[in-house]
């Protein structure tokens, strides 16, 4: 399988990243030499293989239904880019 | 007296313990080392005063005899790790600024056993790189030069900052993070040791996360003793983390013994590839004939998915990635860019087109690809039972073997800028890569130099929770190693 320009253009949709026309042009051919490469698992026979789930087998533990944190408001907005009375802060969603 | 900064972590605990001289004093010997060594570009952020603070902690402690195990101990810390308060970039221009209101628990157990910060090591960006020259600050410097050359060399990647500072005497002991070999691979291409323990054993918890099945936690040291210390105090459960191992942290250092008699050390067929120069082959052999000589018995075993293991990683890392790195969203940290009059995805895609760099946005664009529509079982699913093909190899090889020895990356460190094309770049990983899949400990301890006087490393490879194995036979190969050559100065 290989992608295409306008492939690799839904991708970059679909990952949110801007790009230019040259950026995705430079990278339709580094991402098929990647995907060519990766390509050779076909050769492995996977029949009747469980996928891994976890490298070290153990179970999920379940924690108690406690609230365990909270009142943090101040630290978690300390980082923010922009924030307004104690909220995050977007350009416009609704018209 | 040898100079403070060019002691191993045991002995400055020594010296520490016995009075002959200050933790101060050797806070201050590290500052003043830091601050000369700006040329390597190891550090992004130095945090001097933090580690003057533990030491003059560890002074006043000293006459109670009430201390931590690394009481006084000035580390350097990979930038990956969330430090309260001191800027955590993992590398990335998407978190300039972000000084987290937290701090991650391998660092805060350093720090509860004593241990100074002398700052952030520089690394590749998010962890994604073997050179460390995917860095928003730039690469790292190797303190190491090929004889009779000027050439800027790689430290290695993406824990660089940790084993360039460490093999320049600019740290006493460094924390990494090993996704595909970026503790071992760094530690190799420096001359110095670095453990990445079974996946677990190390909380995940405030690393920014990079492949989250993957990611693990250790030390990187002068020698295997400092990296037993060092992992004892950084390992441990954490309800925090989900897939943190809730076992109790054996006493590595205190079990340490380089008398193998009665183990066998797997030699895999599948690890002797094309185009591996000479002296890494016979360094292999050499590091056989150690093993040996301290009572081990070399046994041929095989792990026939070997070769798949890097385009199996190739997929499962960066599909981890593209989730994990959703989060960088312009909304609640570090960079933000809205276009004039964009709505929200266009602050979005504007925000992380500029915020990540190449490396980066290739492996979100694969790990995107991979977990599309229509893709999904092709990629993701085909690689996570190939997944689990290897990691049977490998429980198979534990029942012929106690420990595993490769060479541990197929070249020496090479020049910046010399590798330019990203599939290359990965192909260094072959030996580390397949021991991160099945989540094993696995170390790398200096063996020797080559040709060019450049120091290549050894790779050893142990069953789940067998660090000790691990440790001894890194021990065994040290003392018979004798490597004891270290860059000269020209920083």
């Amino acid at each position: 399988m290989s992608v295409t320009n306008e492939q690799v253009r839904h991708i970059a949709r679909l990952a949110r990243i801007a790009m230019s026309d040259e950026e995705l042009e430079r990278l339709v051919p580094e991402l098929n030499n990647i995907l060519d490469w990766v390509e050779q698992l076909g050769e492995v026979n996977t029949d009747g293989v469980e996928p891994l789930t976890a490298v070290i087998d153990q179970k999920l533990r379940l924690r108690d239904d406690v609230v365990n944190d909270g009142n943090i408001r101040d630290d978690i907005l300390l980082n923010a880019p922009e924030a307004q009375h104690g909220f995050f802060t977007v350009p416009k969603v609704i018209e | 007296m040898t100079e403070l900064t060019a002691k191993t972590i045991a002995e400055l605990r020594e010296g520490f313990r016995s009075g002959e001289f200050s933790a101060r004093e050797v806070a201050e010997a590290y500052n003043d080392a830091v601050a000369s060594a700006r040329a390597l570009n190891a550090y992004t952020v130095e945090t001097p005063e933090d580690a003057l603070a533990a030491a003059d902690a560890a002074d006043k402690a000293r006459g109670s005899g009430e201390f931590g195990s690394l009481a006084g101990i000035p580390l350097g810390i990979k930038d990956l790790f969330a430090t309260r308060g001191v800027a955590s970039t993992a590398g990335s221009r998407i978190l300039t600024g972000f000084k987290p209101p937290y701090e991650s628990t391998v660092t805060a157990n350093l720090r509860k056993a004593g241990a100074g910060m002398l700052g952030k090591l520089n690394m590749d960006e998010f962890a994604m790189g073997s050179s460390n020259e995917t860095s928003a600050y730039g690469p790292v410097l190797s303190p190491w030069r090929r004889q009779g050359s000027n050439v800027g060399l790689t430290p290695g990647g993406s824990s660089g900052g940790s084993s360039a500072a460490v093999a320049a005497n600019i740290a006493a002991g460094a924390t990494g993070t090993d996704t595909g070999g970026s503790i071992r691979q760094p530690a190799a291409f420096t001359g110095i040791s670095g453990i990445k323990p079974t996946y677990g054993r190390c909380s995940r918890w405030g690393v920014v996360a990079f492949a989250s099945s993957l990611d693990q936690a250790g030390p990187m040291a002068k020698s295997v003793r400092d990296c037993a210390i060092l992992l004892e105090a950084m390992a441990g459960f954490d309800p925090k983390d989900s897939t943190s191992l809730d076992l109790p942290v054996p006493p590595w250092e205190a079990n340490l013994s380089s008398d193998l008699r009665g183990k066998r050390v797997g030699i895999p067929k599948e690890y002797r590839i094309d185009g591996v120069p000479g002296d890494i082959n016979a360094l292999w052999d050499r590091g056989i004939d150690w093993l040996k000589d301290a009572g081990a018995t070399p046994v041929e075993i095989s792990l026939p998915h070997t070769k798949y293991a890097l385009p199996t990683y190739y997929i499962i890392a960066p599909a981890e990635a593209s989730s994990n790195l959703a989060r960088y969203d312009g909304v609640r940290y570090g960079l933000r860019d809205t276009p004039e009059g964009g709505n929200l995805d266009a602050m979005y895609s504007a925000t992380r087109a500029d915020g990540f760099g190449e490396e980066v946005k290739r492996r979100i664009m694969i790990g995107t690809y991979v977990l599309s529509a229509g893709f999904y079982d092709a990629y993701f699913t085909k690689a996570q039972k190939v997944r689990a093909l290897i990691k049977e190899d490998f429980r198979k090889a534990f029942e012929q073997c106690d420990i595993i020895l490769t060479p541990t990356a197929p070249s020496a460190a090479f020049g910046i800028g010399e590798t330019t094309d990203p599939l290359a770049m990965y192909l260094n990983d072959v030996f580390a890569v397949p021991a991160s899949l099945a989540g094993l400990p696995a170390m790398s301890v200096p063996g020797g130099l080559d040709e060019q006087g450049l120091p290549l490393g050894l790779h050893l490879i142990g069953n789940e929770l067998d660090e000790q194995t691990v440790l001894n036979a890194g021990l065994a190969i040290e003392e018979r190693a004798g490597f004891t050559a270290k860059p000269d100065k020209w920083w």
